[in-house]
């Protein structure tokens, strides 16, 4: 695949084409309908031109580096459509009855620095109560973010309102676990389906929406017949088709799959995971995928970045992570998954972590691992907090002793080690 | 194993599901299978397949309308579809314990842990109070709970979806069960938790004999813990084998799609995931046909018009007219293994 920014230097995000990002989005949309509106609306509020490389510092970080080139290796087109930076959500712990006071955050999402990369797929992993799925939904503004920036295509989503971010949604869509509660059981699949056809008056005339509805069904492979039925008349498999046929109907450029399918049985996930894929071939998606299922990430990925309890711990393509996992957090969670093999599971290693997630509303000092971490060392870990650093090409890790931990220099305490 | 008599032999288990005006539900359909003492043993299947019935069924746990129960559930000796609700209670906590999926539902709300803990060792194990809270808080310190006497004191709420399942251990192990049936019992957990507590399963089967019957729909998990396997498919046992041959070399087609479908930490890169087409709803009746045969690739015309049998075939058994071949099925086994 082409890759305008392969041969850049290194320290480079390659920064959205002002002209090529107009002409892309005239093309995406097409009818007549939306130049309509973006003449008598004009620029959308907040808007900033795309910025220039020197124009804004924070979407150069080296984190942005990594991802960017991570993804052109991986097969991806070397730019980046969505860019966070120190991106935080805190969510009040408030007190009292009558006189509310808040007496404390927790930091559910806390400085994050995020690239997705065009047309790839960025997988998010981490366990329940790390953040993952907070972060998602900051990037779609489901939640508002407490600090930070969100840019999409250069656009800065945090600063849209109104109409503006209105329309702004339609570019970017959001899967859901459970596709049960997500549906709503007493719309049928043409209701549901037009609804955001309706909302954004993309298809005029019902007749017209009814085809496009019949289309989506097929895309996501479903039978047109269906449109008349209800979520409940489904099964699980196929209630999840129609909740990605919903997230493309108004052909997205960014899709949010918050755990897609650890709500369906074994044999149906392939089934999705399959579908997805096929569909960010077909239709151009970029797809933030967030899973606690490290196979599933890996095999969907094209990207992995790690969560632990606020912060992302390692980030690099999903080749070397699980080639080469770095971060302490990392080889236990990876060391934790079951695999389908007598043999592989009779001899490898396990290291087993103590305890659980500490409390967002209270993390450790230093690095936040550092609690559970059989690798832990004496001062450094509670007194400095690890930064995201380049340890290997393209693969940054937040930890101290990274390079003495893969060189064996620091060994894991014996009893967090069985096997 | 080495003992003549198995610790439980369920024999033709079937359950059905019956409610007025409505056609029944075979949940689960003439199920046979013995555990030994000590010995583990998986039970696989998709929701649906019947596996969860299938333990209730052997608890006595099922409700008392709109249930039949047919077949033979035999522990020790002893029948225990026919045992008196009274003898039953006696068997249950302390020589069958159960652990469920979904810890906090299964454990009272309202209720200090300590006391749940207690109640136990006081009903069976005749304890009075003071050794009772003793002997808890040493359970809770054998399934890794650190403070043991501050936990017996808080409510399941204040305890992590960790904590709450060895809880949950400590007041089934309290007795020293014969047999623990543990029903999904890492499903609602974190994988990193899910080591922890599979390790700790491992160990207490390892240490006090223990035979666990292990229900789960996670193929890795059968993989490092159980010796034999039992994979259900609406409600019957396609497939049985000791873990090694099952995993080497999968025969039933069912067992070979699940393999083939879930992508593996250790596969090798850009291996595709080869589904099984449709739904675990998309069914044929056993009465007259393979219930798989709507979603099989190898499906016969025999197949929906003939039910296949459960028959030995080397080191298993098998339910199918047309297995995969032995040279295909070691392929289908070493496929996507570490280079």
């Amino acid at each position: 695949m082409s890759n305008p920014a392969g041969d850049g230097p290194r320290g480079a995000v390659p920064a959205p084409d002002p002209d090529r990002n107009g002409r892309d989005r005239a093309d995406r949309d097409g009818g007549d309908w939306l130049g309509d509106v973006a003449e008598r609306a004009g620029p959308p509020a907040g808007t900033r031109p795309a910025k220039g490389r020197g124009a804004d510092p924070q979407t150069q970080g080296p984190v942005g580096t990594t991802i960017a080139e991570g993804a052109a290796e991986g097969g991806a087109s070397g730019d980046v459509l969505l860019s966070a930076r120190g991106l935080e959500v805190h969510f009040p712990i408030r007190h009292g009855i009558i006189i509310e006071r808040t007496i404390g955050q927790v930091r559910a999402v806390d400085g994050v620095d995020l690239d997705l990369p065009r047309g790839g797929t960025y997988g998010l992993v981490g366990e329940s109560g790390c953040g993952k799925s907070t972060l998602g939904r900051a990037l779609l503004r489901l939640v508002e973010p407490t600090a930070g920036t969100v840019t999409i295509d250069g656009v800065d989503i945090l600063a849209l309102k109104g109409e503006a971010l209105r329309r702004q949604r339609r570019q970017m869509q959001m899967v859901f676990q459970d596709p049960m509660s997500s549906l709503d059981p007493r719309q049928n699949v043409e209701s549901i389906l037009a609804e955001p056809l309706k909302t954004h008056n993309i298809v005029r005339g019902s007749a017209a929406r009814l085809a496009r509805v019949r289309e989506l069904l097929e895309i996501v492979g479903l039978p047109g017949s269906s449109v008349s039925r209800y979520p409940h008349e489904f099964s699980g498999g196929q209630r999840q088709r129609i909740g990605i046929a919903r997230a493309i109907a108004l052909e997205p450029d960014l899709i949010v799959a918050d755990e897609p399918v650890s709500a369906l049985d074994v044999s149906i996930q392939a089934q999705i995971v399959n579908l997805l894929e096929e569909l960010q071939q077909r239709l151009g998606l970029t797809y933030l995928v967030i899973a606690h299922d490290l196979a599933v990430v890996r095999h969907i990925s094209d990207v992995v970045g790690v969560m632990y309890l606020g912060v992302i711990v390692e980030q690099t393509s999903s080749h070397h992570l699980y080639a080469e996992p770095l971060h302490p957090y990392t080889r236990a969670l990876m060391s934790a998954v079951p695999i389908p093999d007598p043999d592989v599971e009779d001899t490898r290693q396990r290291i087993l972590l103590s305890g659980d997630l500490p409390s967002p509303a209270n993390p450790p000092s230093g690095c936040r691992f550092r609690t559970r971490c059989p690798w832990v060392q004496e001062t450094r870990c509670a007194d400095e907090v690890p930064v995201l650093r380049e340890v290997r090409p393209d693969h940054v890790v937040a930890c101290h002793w990274t390079e003495q931990i893969a060189a064996g220099q620091i060994r894991p305490r014996a009893e967090a080690v069985v096997g | 194993m080495g003992i003549a008599v198995a610790l439980l032999e369920v024999s033709d288990l079937a359950v059905t599901f019956t409610r007025r005006g409505r056609r029944d539900v075979k949940a689960v359909d003439g199920v046979s299978f013995a555990v030994d003492a000590g010995e583990t043993l998986g039970l696989v299947g998709e929701s649906g397949s019947g596996k969860s019935v299938t333990s209730l069924a052997i608890m006595g746990l099922l409700p008392p309308k709109g249930v039949r129960i047919g077949g033979s559930v035999e522990f020790t000796g002893r029948s225990l579809l026919r045992m008196r609700q009274d003898d039953l209670r006696d068997v249950r906590g302390r020589e069958i314990a159960m652990i469920f999926q979904d810890p906090l539902s299964a454990l009272n709300p309202v209720v200090p842990i300590g006391t749940q803990v207690t109640e136990v060792l006081v009903r069976h194990r005749k304890l009075s109070g003071s050794d009772a809270r003793r002997e808890a808080a040493r359970l809770l310190d054998l399934v890794g709970i650190p403070d043991p006497d501050r936990r017996l004191k808080e409510y399941a709420y204040q305890l992590s979806g960790g904590m709450r399942q060895r809880a949950l251990i400590a007041m089934a192990v309290a007795c020293q069960p014969k047999l623990l049936i543990a029903d999904e019992p890492t499903t609602a957990l974190d994988v990193t938790i899910q080591a922890q507590i599979l390790e700790l399963l491992k160990g207490l089967v390892r240490e006090q004999g223990t035979a666990l019957m292990l229900i789960t729909h996670d193929l890795g998990v059968v993989a490092g813990l159980c010796d034999r396997v039992n994979v259900m498919y609406s409600g019957r046992i396609v497939e049985q084998a000791d873990r090694r041959t099952l995993f080497v070399s999968p025969r039933h087609p069912y067992t070979t799609g699940l393999l083939g479908s879930i992508p593996r930490l250790d596969s090798m890169e850009g291996s595709p995931l080869r589904p099984i087409p449709g739904s675990p709803t998309d069914t044929l009746p056993w009465s007259s046909a393979c219930a798989f045969a709507p979603r099989c690739q190898r499906k016969l015309e025999v197949c929906t018009t003939v039910t296949p049998e459960l028959e030995p075939d080397g080191p298993r058994w098998l339910r199918c007219h047309n297995p995969v071949p032995a040279e295909e099925a070691a392929a289908v086994g070493a496929e996507g293994r570490r280079e």
